[in-house]
């Protein structure tokens, strides 16, 4: 039975797990859920998600989401192929794995998510315009936490070790729409950061991912 | 083994949440206090121990951690035979589960939780004045996720399934705090979940943490 990813290729979430999935060449489907009509919050896709958001995922009887939690029970599910973004056998760096996923989703995401949503989705999803003030806070917060980044880097090849894990694949879909945006310097600016950036998006996997990344695209 | 320290202060949430843990699992540990109104948090020293300048930090030989739920899952992983297990890890789909409902902790329940927390405990401890509008929408916004946990509740015991584990123990320090607070109502308005935070905050592990703050 396959893996079905329900979510949309745009999405910074779905990204984040449609990138983990082809790092381990899993077989997957990917249903798309109509946000405008806001499929999301009617019952049939609540009742694989009670947030209403995506992405969401059916792996026979067991729905989850969360992306974070989506892309390690991947990473779970097929441990043992050549691809180990879990370092599950190694109990000292499975703990770094750990924490740098925690720096992601409690230091880094909470500061650059209001500038990507300020930038990209309030001018084009809702027409509106960005507030400036937000952006700024934001950024002055994404600055400390990119500068913590940078000394790191300077200790190791990537986040949580000399090897890729799950805790620098979590960066992804964040970083590359922010490097449509003039905040792009701040990654830019730090030398080891953008070394960084450079290299984890260049891999294939994520390849495969950034040409559907395309909200803010002109047609 | 080295002998394993946790750098934190026990008026902190975040050790809170660390040291739960620890005495669920009775494993032996040194607390090392930091002394934050000095700013010790953002001293050189502690800084090598976690460059973001948070409580709490943790350091077994040559191993450095810090983030607390970083902190939790290595010692929940690491001690899965002592104390109480606070994993489920029968199956994948177990383990799943439990990653899920601990993303919804960290994601959902954690953001307007900790902005109550800040606004209706900590800020008046400080002397500083609380803000209101922060307060209704926050609540708001756990009103909400609280909604979805009632009926989670409904069909299990506890968020991963039907044995207390990490996930219910990340809830421990922002529940506590809100319970006595004028955010209490939105948990009182639940049955579900009212039944639930009295049983996990009735834990000893639970009580031994609150105790470290008499010291």
């Amino acid at each position: 039975m396959t893996i079905k990813l329900y979510g949309v290729a745009m999405s910074t979430c779905t990204a984040k797990v449609l990138a983990c999935l082809h790092e381990y060449g899993a077989e997957f489907e990917l249903v798309p859920v109509n946000l405008q009509n806001g499929e999301h919050k009617q019952p049939a896709f609540l009742a694989k998600n009670p947030f209403g958001q995506i992405p969401a995922l059916e792996d026979g009887d067991l729905t989850l989401f969360e992306s974070r939690s989506i892309s390690t029970y991947v990473a779970e599910k097929f441990k043992g192929s050549s691809c180990d973004l879990l370092r599950s056998q190694n109990p000292k760096e499975a703990a770094l794995v750990k924490t740098w996923m925690e720096v992601e989703s409690q230091q880094f995401s909470p500061a650059i998510s209001p500038i990507f949503y300020q930038s990209i989705i309030v001018p084009i999803l809702y027409g509106g315009s960005p507030n400036q003030a937000i952006i700024d806070e934001s950024a002055a917060k994404l600055g400390k936490v990119l500068d913590v980044y940078e000394k790191k880097l300077s200790s190791s090849k990537y986040l949580a070790g000399d090897f890729y894990s799950l805790a620098d694949l979590h960066h992804l879909t964040y970083i590359y729409y922010l490097m449509k945006t003039p905040y792009g310097k701040l990654i830019n600016e730090r030398p080891r950061v953008k070394a960084w950036w450079e290299d984890i998006s260049s891999r294939p996997a994520f390849k495969k991912v950034a040409p559907g990344l395309t909200l803010g695209d002109k047609n | 083994m080295a002998v394993m320290k946790v750098h934190g202060n026990a008026m902190s949430t975040s050790t809170q949440r660390a040291l739960a843990c620890f005495y669920e699992k009775d494993v032996e540990f040194q607390f090392v206090n930091v002394n934050m109104g000095a700013g010790e948090h953002k001293s050189e020293s502690f800084l090598s121990l976690n460059p973001f300048g948070q409580v709490p930090a943790f350091e077994q030989g040559d191993l450095k951690l810090f983030e607390s739920r970083a902190i939790t899952q290595y010692i929940a992983q690491e001690y899965t035979d002592k104390g109480t297990q606070l994993l489920l890890p029968g199956s994948k789909e177990t383990m799943a589960v439990l990653q899920l409902w601990k993303e919804v902790e960290a994601h959902q329940f954690n953001p307007p939780s900790t902005k109550l927390v800040f606004e209706l405990h900590y800020k008046p401890l400080f002397g500083m004045a609380t803000d209101t509008a922060a307060v209704e929408e926050n609540e708001a916004a756990l009103a909400m996720v609280l909604d979805v946990y009632e009926a989670r509740l409904a069909e299990s015991k506890y968020l991963a399934g039907d044995h207390f584990t990490l996930v219910d123990l990340h809830h421990l320090p922002n529940a506590h705090y809100l319970m006595r607070s004028s955010a209490k109502k939105l948990f009182d308005s639940r049955p579900h979940v009212s039944a639930w935070v009295a049983d996990i905050t009735a834990r000893p592990a639970w009580s031994k943490v609150l105790d470290l703050q008499k010291h």
